[in-house]
């Protein structure tokens, strides 16, 4: 049971980080201060317009290999892995 | 053979390759016929999820919305990819281990409750229901006007097709048309956009493509051009905002809450065997997405930039054919205001009242007459947004084949999505309606029989209203997400992440959030129209964001009632318990 609690809580503060970059790249970047971001450029985008449009999608799909990969490793850590067929 | 010969080849082929599936795969049980049976590997699963998602309106609808409203654009890229990493990292794992069939499952076993169960179902089939008749629109639209068929007949066959597949095979027919449907797509979507992407920056990558400079010479950025054009014809500049942050906010976090919460999305996740399977499928599913999705804002900015220069201050009988083609179905037209007889394409809507209405005479110079008052100021051209996809291969008069892989993605993509709805609404019915509820006794043999029945009904209803619109139905499209979100996303996640979450606040919460939302959007949309504007919105946001507000209601609410009332038994604690790890001891 305890270390239920241990895999639980390690999952919980897994989630936590990777949902404040989730957070950051979008809300933040891409709406929040969108405008402040636009004075400076990457490649010929503005920064916040490259945020809202592109690099916030690209940060969401490595945030969900990151948890699948550190998952992984809690599960196996933790002993709860599935068993393989 | 030209485009129109090409066009049938290539529909026809695909859909001779779904109708093989369809045969290959037919489901003989009801794991089967709901589930796929738990066998489908990962990233099969992640293509099917991706086709499956991207609708009519991501492959056609998307690029023009952001061609028009720029940077705005923003809040239905982000939010249409940000609610997979909610899925990704608050639901699918855990409801894949719970492992059963359907979302009001997991309410009704979670919540203990019958009338929870109820609830969930009548928001699956609501939900469900709006958001496939605007596909099974999309298949007519792309059938009349690339293969000169009239819209029923289109709808005719595009009912007839997922039919086969959806009631002989289910989920497990339906998993792998899908994946084929995902490869039609995504390869109709990017031909085009790389072709383009070369023609006017040189680079291959569309996403590269527009930050880089043109290949004209001029070393100007894509992007700098386009403001300065865009800005010049007294239009906002393409990649500033017009839309209130706060709007921005609460529309895109109800699009990923809503993602995140779209019950035939959900299912998909108790396809695979386990759940680490579950987990990295959704990464699968958001890489094939994200591929349309990052290319989607660079067709926007090259076809911008392509109409600009193709039809603005140009004689009418001097325009391409795509513009009087358009113009002939309806969805383009064009007012000359100061009757010089170029078309000047500014900033502004065109025409008083909308869309166009046309007198049915044509004009000196041949163009269509339209019976709209012109606006003040200075733009003569109405273009539909939902044609730029279709039309720009056409604009940058690029080679037949292509055009004709282009009908035949935007049909992939619609029927996808219409097959995975219907099946989930079938399931409703047959599984939580009937089996779980109404006539427990049932055999599974009969169970299947049911669940077959209300596919193929559900396929009649769907085509009906593509063929007769409703119109109501179109722009409650959008509000499927609000009202997901307002609903099921936060009856799900509580229920993983809060043991003592309990049925008396489910049922009051789900209830607060939909009636909330349901009612703000019937209010602007059809009691009171007219006063649909940042001064009269609830903080100022818009019908399309509003299911946020639902939600963190629907958040409020459970919260407060489940202080209030007694815990769930142990056994349903117990299941909290469980589904949270992957293999419990």
């Amino acid at each position: 049971m305890n270390e239920d609690n241990g895999y639980w809580r390690a999952n919980l503060r897994l989630m936590l980080v990777l949902l404040s970059i989730w957070f950051l790249v979008s809300f933040v970047f891409g709406i929040l201060i969108v405008d402040f971001l636009d004075q400076f450029h990457f490649f010929g985008f503005k920064l916040g317009f490259w945020f809202a449009q592109q690099g916030s999608i690209y940060v969401f799909v490595i945030l969900i290999f990151v948890y699948v990969w550190q998952m992984n490793r809690l599960d196996k850590k933790f002993n709860v892995r599935e068993e393989d067929e | 053979m030209d485009a129109q010969d090409l066009t049938y080849l290539f529909v026809g082929l695909s859909f001779a390759l779904y109708i093989g599936i369809a045969f290959w795969s037919r489901a003989s049980s009801t794991n089967e016929f709901y589930i796929a049976g738990s066998h489908v590997n990962p990233v099969a699963n992640g293509a099917a999820t991706a086709a499956d998602w991207m609708s009519a309106a991501s492959f056609m609808g998307m690029a023009g919305i952001i061609a028009f409203d720029g940077r705005d654009g923003a809040r239905y890229l982000m939010g249409w990819t940000g609610g997979y990493v909610l899925l990704a990292l608050l639901l699918a794992p855990y409801l894949r281990k719970f492992s059963k069939y359907t979302v009001p499952d997991f309410v009704g076993d979670r919540y203990y409750s019958q009338a929870a169960r109820q609830v969930a179902v009548i928001c699956v089939i609501f939900i469900s229901f709006t958001y496939v008749a605007g596909q099974m629109r999309g298949v007519g639209i792309v059938f009349s006007r690339f293969l000169e068929v009239d819209i029923t007949s289109g709808v005719i066959i595009g009912m007839a097709i997922v039919f086969l597949y959806a009631v002989l095979g289910g989920m497990k027919g339906i998993t792998y048309t899908q994946v084929a449907q995902y490869c039609v797509l995504i390869f109709a979507y990017l031909v085009p956009a790389i072709y383009i992407s070369i023609m006017l920056t040189g680079v291959p990558i569309p996403q590269i493509g527009f930050g880089s400079t043109l290949a004209d010479g001029s070393g100007i950025y894509l992007l700098e051009k386009l403001d300065g054009l865009t800005t010049e014809l007294g239009m906002t500049a393409f990649t500033s905002g017009n839309k209130s942050t706060i709007d921005m906010l609460f529309i895109t976090a109800a699009l990923m809450a809503g993602t995140a919460g779209l019950p035939h999305v959900i299912v998909r996740f108790f396809t695979v065997p386990k759940v680490r399977d579950a987990r990295i499928s959704a990464g699968y599913a958001l890489v094939f997405i994200a591929i349309l999705y990052t290319t989607a804002p660079a067709v926007a900015a090259f076809a911008r930039i392509n109409i600009i220069n193709s039809v603005n201050d140009v004689a009418y009988d001097e325009v391409p054919e795509w513009l009087s083609k358009w113009e002939d179905t309806g969805l383009v037209a064009w007012l000359d205001k100061d009757g010089d007889g170029r078309i000047q394409y500014r900033g502004g809507a065109p025409l008083e009242g909308g869309a166009p209405v046309y007198t049915g005479v044509r004009n000196s110079a041949g163009a269509r007459n339209v019976a709209n008052m012109g606006t003040l100021n200075d733009n003569e051209l109405y273009i539909d947004r939902d044609i730029i996809v279709l039309a720009h291969p056409e604009i940058a008069d690029l080679p037949a084949w292509v055009i004709a892989l282009v009908a035949a993605g935007g049909l992939a993509a619609a029927l996808s999505t219409a097959a995975g709805l219907l099946l989930v609404m079938s399931t409703s019915i047959s599984h939580d309606l009937l089996k779980k509820n109404l006539m427990p006794q049932i055999s599974e043999r009969q169970e299947l029989m049911f669940a077959r029945i209300a596919a193929a009904v559900a396929v009649a209803v769907a085509g009906l209203l593509g063929i007769y619109p409703l119109d109501f139905v179109a722009p409650v499209v959008a509000f499927a997400f609000g009202l997901a979100a307002a609903s099921f996303f936060p009856v799900i996640f509580l229920g993983i992440f809060s043991k003592r979450m309990n049925k008396e606040a489910a049922i009051a919460g789900m209830i607060t959030g939909l009636t909330f939302t349901f009612s703000y959007i019937v209010y602007f949309k059809f009691i009171s129209p007219e006063t649909s504007n940042p001064e009269h919105w609830l903080f100022g946001v818009s019908p399309e964001g509003i299911g946020t507000v639902g939600m963190l209601l629907n958040f409020a609410v459970s919260l407060v009632v489940c202080r209030l009332t007694p815990p769930p038994p142990a056994e349903v604690q117990a299941l909290v318990e469980t589904i949270r790890v992957p293999r419990s001891a």
